[in-house]
């Protein structure tokens, strides 16, 4: 039976599909080629460098200090943002009363922009903000606590930012996989005799395993994606001596400007994917090994 | 590749399994899990409070001294009039809801095509299209955001709110959102409409619409908080002072001449609260439409 004529789906495909080659296909391949010229932001011709920008990046410290940012990065938000959404996944599990309010307000930090979060934790993290005012007054410490202006606490002030941004985010994937653990797999180990903790351990944990991996390798790849937490916090200039600086920090300021240089941005953006695929595909095999 | 898998089923039939209901949550379990679900809530919605708070404390209240007070003493709106002095936040308020406008819109439409014509006809290349929009997945936007500007900037659209609203106009995740959602339905429906002599835009329109619309609202809603939120990419794109969305005009808030927290959090709740209402006004069509079939953010 004919249903449609042979122009119809292509007619309702088009736009999207001119889209994703104009904005997408198109761009990864021009990021390539922008890669090996030195096209500037202001326009003009590009011309043809070789691997220059690549040789420039290997001796560039400041792409090695974001690289070593991203790992730092990474290294935090990986253990902790796997694991405390699945905890919360589970408080907000059971339908008690008002639970509904609660999976909506955990999910709050999600929806705000992050530059709406990040001037918010810009005031808390103050010398005279309200996390210092509460540390002065446990007595840990005398003098304030250099959260926004130290190298390293800036990085782990981006990294709290991050995470509890992202709690309410896999909290809700989580959510959606712990629908599908067997409930009677629970009331067995309850009826042996198994403890909220042992059950967590040998029934939820095993029954989300695929879903854990799926958060791990999304964690791991936003957490080289880093950008508006570290520019708002530093106020755009990347902590002292520009030392908290990410690779998206880094392509965004060649991005523009007189001093701009979209080639080299684009060999930036070249490693940048280069860096994602690693936990990919270190997740990935890991996951097989784990199925098997 | 990462982004697809999520299926969730939030509320599935909790009756299945041999053995008998559990028994109810004893008091103590529930007194522990309020408490800790309270103290999680301190953590997430607290600081959205105190900023609030910041932002109607008025200039003769101390925010610095070491005891501050978490309601204002005497609450006052001066400081968010006071920021549309510092800045032209109306205009900056209108270009971020155009390009919000333009984002929503064209995901809805095309998406919504795209989907439809992926899941629900056969036609040659159906594979080769669906494969390309799942390929790009794997790409994370920053990596093409120059090149993207590239492109933007050749058409002319740079520090241009067209050019900030354009590539975002139709994303993939949403279009493989809609295919997925279109072909959770039964065959047999479209089957009835077609003996009918339904045509494929009345099919669409009357038969398989009104079934996701919980998707669609979920598409709406990130489109919207995606276009409203962004930062990177407007950032790249904009350099005339009149022309910023609000996120990238807030910086100049903290930024230049002023360093008053009070004015800086009634900037981040203006930004904050349309947000903030438009989500609470639509949270039930959207852990819906997370329960119909996909998770995204």
């Amino acid at each position: 039976m004919k249903t449609h004529r042979w122009f119809t789906p292509w007619i309702l495909t088009i736009p999207a599909l001119a889209w994703l080659l104009v904005f997408s296909v198109w761009p990864s391949i021009n990021t390539l080629r922008l890669s090996f010229t030195d096209a500037k932001p202001l326009g003009g011709t590009a011309d043809f460098v070789g691997v220059r920008n690549y040789s420039d990046m290997l001796h560039d410290p400041q792409v090695w200090t974001a690289l070593l940012n991203s790992a730092v990065y990474m290294a935090v938000c990986l253990p902790l943002l796997t694991i405390l959404p699945l905890l919360i996944a589970v408080l907000v599990e059971k339908k008690l009363p008002f639970i509904a309010f609660f999976r909506t307000a955990f999910y709050v930090p999600v929806i705000a922009s992050a530059v709406v979060v990040g001037l918010m934790w810009t005031w808390l993290l103050d010398d005279r903000g309200l996390i210092n005012n509460l540390v002065r007054w446990l007595h840990v410490v005398q003098e304030p606590v250099p959260f926004l202006t130290d190298r390293w606490l800036v990085l782990i002030s981006a990294i709290s930012l991050t995470v509890w941004k992202g709690l309410g985010y896999y909290m809700i994937v989580y959510l959606a996989a712990l629908g599908n653990v067997r409930k009677d797999l629970h009331e067995a180990a309850a009826i042996d005799g198994a403890g909220p903790v042992r059950r967590f351990l040998t029934v939820t944990v095993p029954g989300v395993r695929g879903t854990m991996f799926l958060v791990a390798v999304l964690v791991s790849v936003s957490a080289l994606r880093v950008f508006s937490e570290l520019f708002i916090l530093t106020g755009g200039k990347g902590g002292p001596g520009g030392k908290d600086q990410s690779l998206v920090m880094l392509i965004q300021q060649y991005a523009g400007g007189f001093y701009g240089d979209l080639g080299y941005a684009s060999s930036l953006s070249v490693l940048l994917f280069v860096v994602t695929l690693i936990p990919m595909i270190v997740l990935a095999r890991l996951n097989n090994r784990a199925e098997k | 590749m990462t982004t697809t898998d999520v299926r969730p089923q939030v509320h599935a039939d909790k009756s299945d399994g041999p053995l008998k209901r559990r028994p109810e949550v004893s008091g103590r379990e529930k007194l522990l899990r309020y408490v800790l679900l309270l103290f999680v809530l301190v953590i997430t919605v607290g600081p959205f409070l105190w900023q609030l708070s910041t932002s109607l404390k008025g200039a003769g209240e101390d925010i610095y001294t070491a005891t501050p007070s978490f309601i204002p003493k005497q609450p006052t709106l001066d400081n968010y009039a006071k920021v549309a002095e510092a800045i032209p936040v109306w205009r900056y308020i209108g270009n971020s809801l155009l390009v919000a406008a333009l984002t929503v819109g064209g995901n809805i439409l095309f998406a919504t095509a795209a989907g439809y014509a992926i899941a629900r006809l056969r036609f040659r290349g159906r594979r080769v299209v669906l494969g390309l929009f799942l390929g790009t997945l794997v790409l994370p936007g920053e990596v093409t955001i120059i090149a993207q500007y590239v492109t933007v900037r050749s058409f002319g659209l740079a520090d241009t709110l067209a050019g900030v609203a354009l590539p975002g106009m139709v994303a993939a995740l949403n279009v493989l959102l809609m295919y997925n959602a279109f072909r959770a339905l039964p065959q047999e429906v479209d089957e009835a409409a077609i003996v009918d002599g339904a045509t494929v835009p009345q099919r669409l329109w009357r038969v398989s619409l009104p079934a996701v619309r919980g998707t669609l609202a979920v598409v709406a809603i990130f489109a919207f908080i995606q276009a409203w939120d962004d930062f990177l990419w407007p950032l790249i794109v904009l350099t005339s002072p009149e022309k910023l969305t609000l996120t990238v005009g807030l910086q100049y808030l903290s930024g230049t001449f002023t360093q008053d927290q009070r004015l800086i959090a009634a900037g981040t709740m203006i930004a904050f609260i349309p947000i903030a209402i438009l989500f609470s006004a639509l949270q039930r069509y959207f852990f819906k439409g997370v329960e119909e079939g996909g998770v995204k953010g």
